[in-house]
């Protein structure tokens, strides 16, 4: 117990450090993994143990800027966490991610738990935290301040609660995952690591209700209108009216399990000015595979008919800058199944949310994986993000008790 | 004067230091340990609802959990309306009521009654005290400021000051103090205690202290006790019982001028009174106590004004329930 403290005070008083894990994994061996699933009642008990230091790890996680491309900041953060923490094979990759391994008994399985480190905000953003009687709020707390505190804390969580696995597992922020970044830090780790992985969980500050085992096919893009000034007295802002109509035309047209979202338009800079230039950002999903492919058709049509109606002096661009194929881990898989479990045994009603996130790339490799939130909370993606402190606690132990049942899971019964 | 020049350009080289002179938390926890030292925090608080949960989580998870540097952490409380003592209780701090630490003697409104009294009620050989309204904590505002006290046994007092430039030309920039240092107590400095003046931010809140100075000096308990605290103990222990720490930068809510008039008022009240205790001017007039500022309504201005007076308590070394309760 209380390694890493032993490990500090051990360096205060000059005696040379022991080795993490060697001893540990004598004393252990068989302990950890019996009954995970119930395990998480009392793993929720003795996480309170570490309130201070998660605490902590959250106000300074959700206060560093991180702006998407710009999270070297926040990944040195994480790298001081896991080298205090004694983490093997520390590692800063090209695309800037931070990986380190906490090995396992036998090591013959990779377990990956993985947490983007950027946020939506921009460097000048007031990143500040508040903490107020049973909650935190402040920019990217919740997306994804708590995840990275999470992922910073979790060596010391398993050394509080005395597990240790037989599988090596790798810890891993990623970097650049929103809008154009497009998982670039994902992709990279996945394409160069070389480290087979088994299986895989994404963590995301909210919300500790979803269970997220299928990433929905996605792809985003970007249309740009401009004009010369010459001819076009309201500037751009008709044609991108007729654009947003359009595009919420064909959203209206499609079933359910297709979605059109428009996320942004952004034109001008005053009142009376008429915009020279404007962007329409928008996100096709779909549960349906191909069907994501044949709305981008349908949009690029449309692009090229604006261009053609608007003539002269008007330019239209569509720029697709991300793609996501759709993946499904299945209901009816071990994973999943205890997942719904575990979450059950902690008193929370789960409900099945799909991901376009770092669950996609996983599945779309192969690996087993889930996206899991650690609180609940309010606000998401507004200043006031808004995260409870209480439920942490739950999610963590559902974090745990996920790893030690992904532990125990024999990959020939994995299904394909 | 090149005399003076000099003794401020080496006591800015060799008692000025940047906070991340004292990065390895490790080697200052060994070196605390070896000195046989306890320190105590000490966050005085008025309303403080919104800052003072995050200071408490990040100084008792870095300084007491992962790094054992700290023995205590106290919030001293005037009597906050709001959930400040709710909040700081809830993440583990001790929280004590300033008007129950030696109630006999009474209760006095202001910040410094609340730093006396956390000498009497906290236990360290050092105390450090740190602001509560502080948005950008970080556990460098009491580590950094007690070091020089660990690893330099002749230094008694360091105080922060904040100095991180927006945008660097030939590697110069002005360094200074906030409103009130800069236009009243700078000038006032300059000329009666010129070397003083070295002190970037003689009235920042956080600072680190030795009990054994700590309890022989007077605090007024208003706008005045930093000052004061500057003026005595520079009469006993000269500049060099001084060092001071930047601390890069210290967001905080801004004071209105009317709050920083007040401010200077009892700020300039403890001055004379330190002028006339050490006989440094003579024949004053009796001074009034009441502050006048005037308020415009239309053509019409109409006279607000406040009494400040400046109470000062007797050091604590004094009393003897202080005597007994730390055995001096």
């Amino acid at each position: 117990m209380h390694r890493l403290r032993d490990f500090v005070l051990s360096r205060l008083s000059g005696e040379a450090p022991a080795p993490r894990f060697p001893a540990f994994r004598f004393m252990r061996k068989g302990t950890a993994k019996a009954r995970p699933g119930e395990a998480a009642l009392s793993h929720r008990e003795k996480l309170r143990r570490l309130r201070e230091i998660l605490f902590a790890n959250i106000v300074m996680a959700g206060e560093i800027p991180a702006p998407t491309g710009g999270e070297w900041r926040i990944t040195r953060f994480l790298s001081d966490r896991f080298t205090e923490s004694g983490l093997a094979h520390l590692s800063l990759d090209q695309a800037g991610n931070i990986a380190g391994v906490l090995p396992g008994r036998t090591g013959g399985r990779t377990l990956l738990v993985v947490a983007h480190v950027d946020k939506i905000w921009s460097e000048g953003d007031d990143h500040t935290v508040s903490v107020g009687v049973g909650q935190m709020s402040g920019r990217g707390l919740a997306d994804n301040g708590l995840g990275v505190a999470a992922l910073a804390t979790l060596p010391l969580i398993l050394e509080e609660l005395d597990v240790e696995l037989d599988a090596n597992l790798v810890l891993l922020g990623t970097t650049r995952s929103f809008g154009r970044g497009d998982l670039a830090g994902m992709r990279f780790f996945l394409e160069n690591s070389g480290q087979p992985i088994d299986a895989a969980l994404c963590l995301e500050g909210i919300d500790l209700e979803r269970l997220s085992y299928a990433s929905l096919g996605m792809a985003r893009g970007e249309i740009t209108v401009s004009t010369t000034g010459e001819g076009a007295e309201s500037g751009v802002v008709a044609t991108l009216a007729a654009l947003v109509r359009s595009l919420l035309d064909i959203h209206g047209r499609e079933e359910p399990e297709t979605r059109i979202l428009v996320g942004s338009v952004e034109a001008g800079s005053g009142h009376s000015v008429p915009p020279r230039g404007g962007v329409v950002r928008f996100e096709i999903r779909s549960h349906k595979a191909g069907r994501v492919a044949r709305v981008e058709e349908e949009i690029a049509a449309l692009v090229a008919a604006a261009e053609e109606r608007e003539g002269e002096g008007i330019e239209v661009h569509l720029e697709m800058i991300a793609h996501r194929r759709p993946g499904n881990l299945g209901a009816s898989h071990p994973l999943v199944k205890k997942a719904r479990e575990t979450l059950a045994l902690l008193g929370i009603d789960s409900h099945v949310v799909p991901s376009v996130s770092e669950l996609a790339l996983l599945l779309d490799h192969g690996i087993p994986a889930l996206t899991l939130g650690i609180t609940k909370g309010e606000n998401r993606h507004s200043p006031e993000e808004t995260i409870r402190l209480e439920p942490i606690f739950d999610g963590l132990a559902q974090i745990v008790a996920m790893l030690q049942f992904l532990d125990t899971l024999d990959s020939a019964s994995e299904p394909s | 004067m090149p005399d003076l020049d000099q003794r401020i350009s080496r006591w800015l080289e060799t008692n000025t230091f940047h906070h991340s002179e004292f990065w390895d938390m490790q080697e200052l926890v060994r070196a605390k340990r070896e000195a046989g030292l306890t320190i105590s925090l000490c966050i005085p608080t008025l309303n403080e609802e919104k800052t003072i949960g995050k200071e408490i989580i990040v100084f008792k998870s870095e300084l007491m959990d992962r790094y054992p540097l700290l023995d205590e952490i106290a919030v001293i409380d005037s009597g906050s309306t709001d959930r400040t003592l709710e909040i700081a209780e809830s993440f583990g701090a001790d929280t004590y009521l300033s008007s129950e630490i030696l109630p006999q003697y009474g209760s006095k409104p202001g910040k410094g009654e609340n730093l006396w009294k956390a000498i009497h009620q906290l236990r360290g050989d050092i105390l450090c005290y740190v602001d509560a309204d502080i948005k950008n904590i970080h556990a460098k505002f009491a580590s950094a400021l007690v070091a020089p006290l660990i690893y330099r046994p002749e230094i008694q007092y360091v105080k922060a000051f904040y100095d991180r430039p927006l945008a660097v030309s030939d590697d110069l920039r002005p360094s200074g103090g906030g409103r009130v240092t800069e236009i009243l107590v700078r000038p006032l400095f300059s000329m009666f205690f010129p070397e003083l003046t070295a002190l970037i931010q003689p009235l920042s809140g956080e600072y680190a202290v030795r009990r054994e100075v700590l309890e022989q000096l007077p605090f007024p308990v208003g706008y005045g006790v930093e000052t004061s605290h500057l003026i005595d103990l520079y009469r006993t222990g000269g500049l060099d019982a001084f060092a001071q720490t930047d601390l890069d930068n210290r967001v905080h809510r801004n004071q209105p001028t009317r709050d920083l008039g007040r401010m200077a008022f009892g700020i300039l009240q403890t001055f004379v009174k330190r002028l006339r205790d050490y006989g440094m001017v003579k024949d004053l007039p009796e001074l009034h106590g009441l502050f006048r500022q005037f308020q415009a309504e239309g053509h019409r201005h109409e006279q607000i004004t406040r009494e400040i007076l400046e109470e000062e308590r007797p050091p604590m070394i004094t009393l003897p329930e202080y005597r007994e309760r730390h055995g001096r």
